[in-house]
């Protein structure tokens, strides 16, 4: 413990600082009233393009991310690096569709996807199923960031869960508070952390090593020592499919998981959205060269922590800047991992939060919910999301979330008929939706059951890369689950609405009207959602 | 585009719109660029190469958005 001491003190001193801005959030842009959910739930929906980059880069970029893809890296080689592309091919595709959901969500006042499907295909069935599994995917994520937290305490030889607990009661306290808010300010602190601790690793580590020439050249001679076929410094005929869809899949979910739009609702007008989609990529950077802190945790024979027999890949990053950085320096580079953990816990809670009020609680249990008690139950339910996500660690193998996030990445795909095309088009019935939806998700489950895990023996549920040869190909080739179950999912729909509409079974209203989708700041019927109430 | 002058129906089309194609579909053909050679500054062309690509989104979609606003 006593090696760790200067690293644990910056540790905790940088944590303070945040969790007392957090308090102090809820008097940031203060509105007259933050009893209604545009106030708790979207900071008033009124944040500029600095403050939403911060909010959705901070959101995105979550502290599972900077551990697990570099960890990734450090035992796969190439097929990690897939974070990269996919988060280059992410802001071209959602260019157009984010802006269109930002405009009917405006104009109708929608706070979740959930509510766009509800108003588009008239049906509270459908809006039930996308809320559920918006919740469902969402749960482990917000787990996965106390993983994120517990590779570092684990770093600093810190073992037990009472500064997880404590962390966190700080976290839903103040995100009780202060609502979004608390994360939008939060996140400058984490940004500037994560670009100040990246940019010194990126040259003084590979100074250390000899530079980048030799770190890739020792990645490549541990990976051809290897006899595993997966990896390796490239990729090869069998997994190259599975990284194009991998990242191209990943990159279609991204933005359909709850707490991407919360970011995106909660700007102040298109011009907002687009601009971000063009300066969000600099957080593709920073991740594409934490990516390669993989390598360099090879080139510097970093040994990941080992507890119980078992080695954690996921705390490679945190030993290599312990091995690497001056003690000072690595608590703020630990300091920056754990408070990164904290900006995505708050929003993903307040986004689960949100759906569970306006598409369970609204719809089913109190359908003339005012304001001031849609933003009650939200608070309260944001505190339950945060104990079940520490029970989930507590109680739970770690792995358990693991295994649920990769599951979460798959279901998600799921809602894309409804929520994204949706946005385009309104020729898919809903009933047909429902179904598509159904067998997508059965889909996606067979496949990743059938999927083993050679280096830690797991049977099922042990990784993404469904091997063809399962449908009779006579192939090593992999391919990402969720991109096969999408491709069921829309098939599915895209039959059972023909049938439907053939068989003239009813469909649902819709809601919205053309020009919705295109309304921007300013016109009429884009109210001020700050000062009027939201129905 | 979306400019919106009275009396004409707003849409988000645009033929400048076809430029967000490029950033999405390059990064995916893995087979061009699944290369250790030429190397910049010690990083392999598959690596240094699609860090690069970010710069073809950051363009592509900056020019969208100028040109449609």
């Amino acid at each position: 413990m006593s090696a760790h001491t200067t690293e644990l003190v910056v540790f905790i001193l940088l944590f303070l600082l945040v969790s007392g801005m957090g308090f102090v959030a809820s008097r940031w842009r203060r509105p007259t009233d933050l009893a209604s959910l545009n106030e708790w739930g979207l900071g008033g929906r009124s944040f500029g393009s600095w403050i939403t980059w911060f909010l959705i880069g901070g959101d995105l970029y979550t502290a599972y991310t900077f551990v697990a893809v570099p960890a990734l890296v450090f035992s796969s080689g190439a097929l990690g690096f897939y974070a990269l592309p996919y988060t280059v091919v992410v802001y071209p595709l959602v260019f157009l569709v984010l802006a269109r959901m930002w405009s009917v969500s405006h104009v109708h006042g929608f706070v979740t996807p959930a509510d766009f499907v509800r108003a588009r295909f008239g049906s509270p069935t459908l809006a039930l199923a996308i809320a559920i599994t918006g919740l469902v995917a969402t749960m482990p994520y917000i787990a996965l960031q106390l993983v994120g937290i517990e590779a570092v305490l684990k770093a600093m030889g810190i073992t037990g869960h009472l500064p997880i607990i404590i962390a966190f009661a700080i976290l839903a306290a103040y995100t009780y508070q202060s609502g979004l808010r608390a994360p939008a300010l939060i996140a400058f602190v984490k940004d500037a952390l994560i670009y100040i601790v990246i940019l010194a690793a990126i040259i003084y580590i590979p100074a250390k090593l000899g530079g980048w020439d030799s770190i890739f050249d020792a990645a490549k001679a541990k990976f051809d020592a290897t006899p595993a076929p997966g990896d390796g410094m490239l990729l090869n005929a069998n997994n190259q499919l599975q990284y194009v869809t991998l990242a191209f899949g990943s990159a279609l979910a991204l933005f359909l998981y709850p707490h991407s739009l919360t970011g995106v609702l909660a700007s102040r007008s298109r011009g907002v959205i687009k601009r971000n989609m063009s300066a969000l990529p600099a957080y593709s950077l920073v991740l594409g060269l934490i990516a390669l802190l993989g390598f360099m945790a090879i080139a510097a024979g970093t040994k990941p922590v080992t507890t119980d027999g078992k080695a954690d890949t996921n705390t490679i990053v945190p030993m290599l800047f312990d091995q690497m950085f001056p003690d000072w320096f690595t608590g703020v580079a630990y300091a920056a991992i754990g408070i990164g953990a904290l900006v995505p816990a708050a929003i993903m809670s307040i986004a689960a939060a949100n759906l569970f009020t306006r598409n369970i609680y609204r719809e089913y249990i109190n359908k003339n919910a005012t304001d001031a008690q849609e933003a009650g139950v939200s608070k309260l339910v944001s505190l339950v999301v945060k104990v079940g996500a520490v029970l989930c660690i507590l109680l739970l193998d770690p792995q358990f979330s693991i295994d649920l996030q990769l599951i979460g990445g798959v279901i998600i795909l799921q809602t894309l008929p409804s929520v994204a095309l949706g946005l385009y088009t309104r020729w898919f019935h809903k009933s047909g939706l429902i179904a598509g939806w159904a067998a997508g998700l059965a889909a996606g489950m067979w496949m990743l059951y059938l999927i083993p895990n050679p280096a830690n023996g797991k049977q099922h549920f042990g990784g993404s890369a469904f091997a063809l040869s399962n449908l009779g190909f006579d192939t090593k080739m992999t391919i990402y689950a969720g991109f096969l179950a999408l491709a069921v999912n829309l098939v599915v729909a895209a039959l059972a609405t023909v049938i439907f509409r053939a068989s003239k079974v009813a469909d649902g209203a819709d809601a919205t009207a053309r020009g919705d989708y295109f309304a921007d700041e300013g016109d009429p019927q884009v109210k001020d959602r700050g000062l009027t109430a939201s129905h | 585009m979306t400019t919106g002058e009275p009396g004409q129906p707003r849409t988000d089309r645009s033929p400048w719109n076809w430029l967000l194609v490029l950033p999405i579909v390059l990064p995916l053909l893995t087979f061009l660029f699944n290369s250790d050679e030429p190397r910049l500054l010690g990083f392999p062309l598959f690596y240094w190469l699609q860090i690069a690509f970010i710069i073809v989104g950051v363009t592509c979609t900056t020019i969208v958005y100028r040109m449609t606003k």
